[in-house]
């Protein structure tokens, strides 16, 4: 599954690779023509991704091969132990989450998953989850408090699941609890957007002491698509309506809405998952030890006087 | 030889020559009851025949609920900025000016302290007639500062929400609306500080996701809609009618996120007694 500006590169591919086999075979010497055309594959790209729109941006977060929550988690962790249910209801398997070790390092992890292929995409609901969700994810941010291990929250979801059931289990209240009850989180918390970050859904596990973005990611109030629907009247203004929500991780840090963001290959993170995966460890390992060296109080003055310095009034 | 019987059929009167019955004299119920607005307001906004709640804004309630009136407004004179050049159909900074003159409102929250039954209260009510109560920064910041306002002077706060969920043209800043508002409550709660929210006709999106369900004490008004997902959404998402009463107040209260409902004629009464219970 290609996006439409990835087909010109993957063409030029093609190419090289055809050119590649046909000079083994025929034994003759390409290598000049082989260089060419690899550094025009990487002008191309370089073209291509250093001035992506920002509707291809939300294309990329949504990429049909972007590492998921877990493919970081496995990749990340020498050892993973999830952890199931809200112990009220259900276990939501639109958001998972357990104790993981990362170079000696005991980590919560907790996060939306999105399904790989339709089975998959009905069982993780596409990555929304119900009440059930936020409750267990509360439920185990608790638990790394009461064990003094930091969590980091990786936030993919295209929304929290707007359903007949989720509003009767109380959407609304789950989300506001895990707002409030994250602020006061003895332990470092950390937010990395490695996906789709839209509205509540995604905040309700974003309350952190920072707040990362990938470089192909989105985060903002509503879809451009949705957006596009409300104050366009129709679906078909969801590229005017990326513009005009300034969504990506560059307008979010401009902004100071989020802390930084996370470089991802070129090409973007399902090029290469496994560097994004070493990239992702290393930002999360570095901010951890930079928050174990202020105290619990500390942290949580700072966490609470960040969000409250958001907004933008005229007196 | 019937004197009163018509010549002519229909309405022949020219537009022209229309004399206007004068406007707001009489207001008529969604069930199809009229009644006086002069009798409407003597009874707090709710027709006495069907206790249908009508929609009113934060004058109506200042008026409501503080004694004679009488009220300090904090942050009277904050606007909106447009820090992202939003453009939709319209400049939002032009959507706003508009929207200033039409309601001689400045935002869509207003936040007051004043005095109910001889109580010390702060409260921060939407007006939904601003941009449908939409959450941006100026609401953010204003429950903000009136929690501020509560946990420096210890005074319980009173949270009336009306609003259709997040403003889209603060984007991202009306996102962080929600978590700053949390926050706020939270220092709020570790003070041990009341907070009562009230939810009125209609509360929904990143408003009920946040401050409104946030309350030690989650109250409504009879028979509003209150949600996360408006019901076209969820809707379209089950492909399914939805039930009737579905994410009423009574729906609400049902399914345990309620304390209680509230009939705005005891709203003083009720809130003043629940308060004295807890000083």
């Amino acid at each position: 599954m290609l996006l439409e500006f990835e087909k010109p590169i993957a063409d030029l591919e093609a190419k090289l690779a055809d050119m590649k086999t046909l000079a083994e075979q025929s034994n003759v010497d390409v290598s000049d023509a082989v260089k060419k055309l690899e550094e025009k594959i990487h002008t191309l790209k370089e073209e291509t991704f250093n001035n992506l729109t920002r509707w291809q941006r939300v294309q990329l977060s949504r990429h049909a091969e972007r590492p998921y929550t877990l493919d970081y988690i496995y990749e990340i962790t020498e050892d993973f132990i999830e952890l199931h249910g809200d112990r009220l209801v259900a276990d939501d398997k639109a958001m998972v989450g357990g104790f993981g070790n990362v170079d000696g390092q005991t980590i919560m992890f907790i996060g939306q998953q999105k399904g790989r292929n339709t089975k998959q995409r009905q069982m993780r609901n596409f990555g929304m989850a119900n009440p059930d969700g936020y409750r267990k994810a509360l439920r185990l941010m608790k638990l790394a408090e009461k064990f003094n291990k930091p969590i980091v929250t990786l936030i993919d979801t295209p929304g929290a699941f707007p359903g007949l059931e989720a509003e009767e289990r109380g959407q609304a209240e789950a989300i506001a609890k895990n707002l409030k009850e994250m602020f006061m989180l003895k332990v470092p918390v950390i937010c990395i957007v490695i996906g789709e970050g839209a509205s509540g859904g995604a905040l309700g596990i974003a309350i952190g002491d920072k707040v990362f973005m990938l470089e192909n990611t989105w985060y903002s109030v509503i879809s451009p698509e949705s957006c596009s629907s409300i104050l366009w009247r129709s679906w078909d203004y969801k590229e005017q309506a990326a513009e005009a929500l300034k969504l990506t991780a560059h307008d979010m840090q401009g902004m100071k809405l989020v802390d930084g963001i996370i470089k991802e290959p070129l090409g973007g993170a399902h090029v290469d998952s496994k560097a994004m995966a070493k990239e992702l460890k290393k930002v999360i390992l570095k901010n951890i030890k930079e928050l174990q060296k202020l105290s619990p109080e500390d942290r949580i003055d700072q966490r609470i006087e960040k969000f409250s310095s958001m907004g933008v009034v005229v007196e | 030889m019937a004197w009163f019987r018509r010549t002519e059929k229909g309405i022949n009167t020219p537009t022209e020559n229309k004399k206007e019955a004068p406007d707001g004299l009489w207001y008529k119920t969604p069930s199809g009851n009229i009644i006086h607005i002069r009798e409407l307001k003597s009874n707090q906004y709710v027709c006495p025949d069907d206790d249908y709640h009508v929609r009113i804004g934060s004058k109506e309630y200042f008026e409501i609920l503080f004694d004679n009136n009488q009220f300090t407004e904090l942050d009277a004179n904050m606007t909106s900025g447009d820090p992202l050049k939003f453009v939709d159909t319209k400049a939002y900074p032009s959507r706003i000016k508009e929207t200033i003159s039409k309601t001689e409102l400045k935002d869509a929250a207003r936040t007051a302290v004043g005095k109910m039954n001889g109580l010390d209260l702060v409260v921060t009510c939407m007006d939904f007639s601003f941009i449908g109560g939409s959450m941006g920064s100026v609401v953010g910041e204003k429950i903000a500062r009136g929690i501020n306002y509560s946990l420096a002077n210890k005074i319980p706060f009173l949270m009336i929400s009306k609003s259709g969920g997040a403003r889209m043209m603060e984007a991202g800043f009306s996102l962080m609306q929600m978590a700053k508002t949390s926050a706020r409550l939270a220092l709020l709660s570790e003070a041990k500080i009341p907070y009562i929210s009230l939810m009125t006709d209609p509360t929904t999106g990143g408003v009920t996701a946040s401050y409104a369900m946030l309350g030690d004490f989650n109250i409504a008004e009879p028979d509003a809609l209150i949600g996360f997902a408006g019901p076209r959404v969820i809707r379209e998402t089950i492909g399914k009618d939805l039930p009737k009463g579905f994410q009423s107040s009574e729906f609400l209260l049902e399914h345990g996120f309620l304390d209680f409902i509230v009939d705005r004629r005891n709203l003083k009464t009720k809130l003043t007694t629940l308060l004295k219970m807890i000083q």
